[in-house]
């Protein structure tokens, strides 16, 4: 079975020409693989370059050197390489990604910005909005709240919709960063079981979490990031 | 192979390459070079005198490159250079295939006649001739960019400035073009009316599976709305890419100075 991610030596350097044409290393030399149903948390302080990994794999980095081998539609696909189309094309059908904050839409409701990728894939709205209720729903969002735009929400309110809107499509890798960061007890064993459901489901994730009993509950193998460390 | 699997084989709805544009010894433009796919957006941001509105008009054929070349994939499949088209042609393609909405409303819609002719006259133009479905087909789609249809006869100078911008937006879609160009479409807008404006178009750009090619010096626009980004800077493009990719890592100085220069949201 192939692996879903597979990166090779990836390296990233950030040039700061604002500042002088600062070099900030970030990571390199980083190589891993995440396998279908396979959840690899990674670890280190914070500046580690943990994130910087993660967007890396999403392609809002660019990644300097190395390899970011994708599994995508029963091919494999190099994203170090890739063509802007492709890459949208990848987020499209095969990696999802939760972040930590929301990048809200002003005007769109709650129930839409988390259907929107179903849409998107082209389903119908009935069959989007319903589908995005019933986790907001397990998420605690009241159905008062689904009509409003997200930007009103308090942090945790929009966290949860933004994980709901993460988890909602059925694709197959999945990142997350910092996914139970401003959760209650409660809503965070909520994102422990959707997790288990999508390990058991065949997703492949690679996360970032703190809170160490989350990471006990959901880690089937953790990466330290520090050995990526740049030297500077 | 990765290739066709992405557009189904399709091939670019249009292609650019090494346009260029002179004024006597000024470069208005160099060497710019694309391929757009149906269904992408595309943002052209700069600042003012960065070349973008005389790329905006040589892709839209209103403005003849002084080197390079536009091509345009026709309905028929046939990809043609915008050069080789006749007049006729041309104008066949602004009445059905393309749209253009303007920064100042003004210069798209006709001010004194009603909104519902102002949509109906675009129906007209590729032959309807059914009052009835004419006026059917206005009403709805003033009621999709969320104008009240009490107000179908009134003219659109007497509408508020939000209001023209999405009239002229309904006017350009309702012959269902397969690309729209856009020239700084939420300048000039206030701040809640720009959040309303730019909610709609990219819910119909998406809707329609429209192809858009913007201009704005708005990052924020830029973000909302397309999929790629081109910056342009003295009549080059200096750096493009996926706009959240562009927007996120900036990796030329004048980029890094654009994104560091917005205003926290």
């Amino acid at each position: 079975m192939p692996a879903m991610i597979e990166l090779t030596d990836a390296c990233k350097t950030f040039t700061m020409h604002l500042q002088g044409g600062i070099r900030l290393p970030v990571v390199r030399g980083v190589s891993l693989a995440v396998m279908p149903g396979e959840c690899v948390v990674l670890s280190g302080p914070s500046g580690a370059g943990k994130s910087s990994v993660l967007k890396m794999i999403f392609g809002n980095y660019r990644c300097d050197e190395g390899r970011i081998f994708i599994h995508h539609q029963d091919a494999t696909i190099d994203l170090a390489r890739a063509e802007p189309r492709q890459i949208l094309s990848v987020r499209r059908h095969t990696i999802g990604y939760v972040s930590q904050f929301l990048r809200a839409v002003p005007r769109v409701p709650a129930i839409d910005v988390v259907a929107e990728p179903l849409f998107v894939a082209g389903a119908a709205r009935e069959e989007g909005r319903s589908r995005a209720g019933s986790l907001l729903r397990r998420l605690n969002i009241p159905e008062r709240l689904w009509s409003l735009p997200p930007s009103t929400f308090s942090g945790g309110e929009q966290q949860r919709v933004n994980i709901a809107r993460g988890f909602l499509p059925d694709l197959p890798i999945l990142l997350l960063d910092e996914p139970t960061a401003s959760l209650d007890a409660a809503n965070r064993a909520v994102v422990v079981d959707l997790i288990t459901e999508k390990k058991r489901a065949g997703v492949a994730m690679l996360a970032i979490v703190h809170d160490d009993e989350v990471r006990e509950a959901i880690a089937d193998r953790i990466v330290d990031v520090t050995a990526f460390a740049a030297a500077a | 192979m990765a290739e066709q699997m992405m557009h189904d084989g399709a091939a670019p709805l249009m292609i650019a390459e090494g346009l260029g544009k002179t004024y006597g010894r000024l470069v208005a433009c160099r060497d710019i070079s694309f391929n757009l796919y149906s269904g992408e957006v595309l943002a052209i941001v700069g600042e003012s005198g960065s070349g973008k509105s005389t790329l905006l008009q040589m892709l839209s054929a209103q403005l003849t490159p002084s080197a390079g070349r536009v091509s345009y994939r026709m309905r028929d499949g046939v990809t043609r250079d915008l050069a080789s088209l006749g007049e006729a042609e041309r104008r066949f393609l602004f009445r059905t295939d393309w749209g253009y909405v303007h920064q100042d409303p003004a210069m798209g819609l006709r001010m004194a006649v009603s909104a519902g002719a102002n949509v109906g006259e675009r129906l007209m133009a590729v032959g309807w001739n059914h009052y009835g479905r004419i006026r059917d087909t206005a009403t709805s789609w003033l009621e999709r960019v969320e104008i009240d249809t009490s107000r179908i006869d009134d003219a659109p100078r007497t509408y508020s400035g939000g209001m023209r911008q999405r009239l002229q937006i309904a006017r350009n879609l309702v012959t269902e073009p397969r690309l729209v160009f856009m020239d700084e479409p939420t300048g000039g807008l206030d701040v809640s009316v720009q959040a309303r404006l730019l909610d709609l178009m990219r819910s119909l750009v998406s809707e329609l599976g429209l192809a858009a090619i913007v201009v704005t010096h708005d990052l924020a626009v830029a973000r909302l709305l397309s999929h790629r980004i081109m910056v342009m800077k003295g009549g080059q493009v200096i750096e493009a890419g996926l706009t959240d990719q562009v927007l996120d890592d900036p990796h030329e100085g004048y980029t890094q100075l654009l994104v560091s220069s917005v205003l926290p949201g």
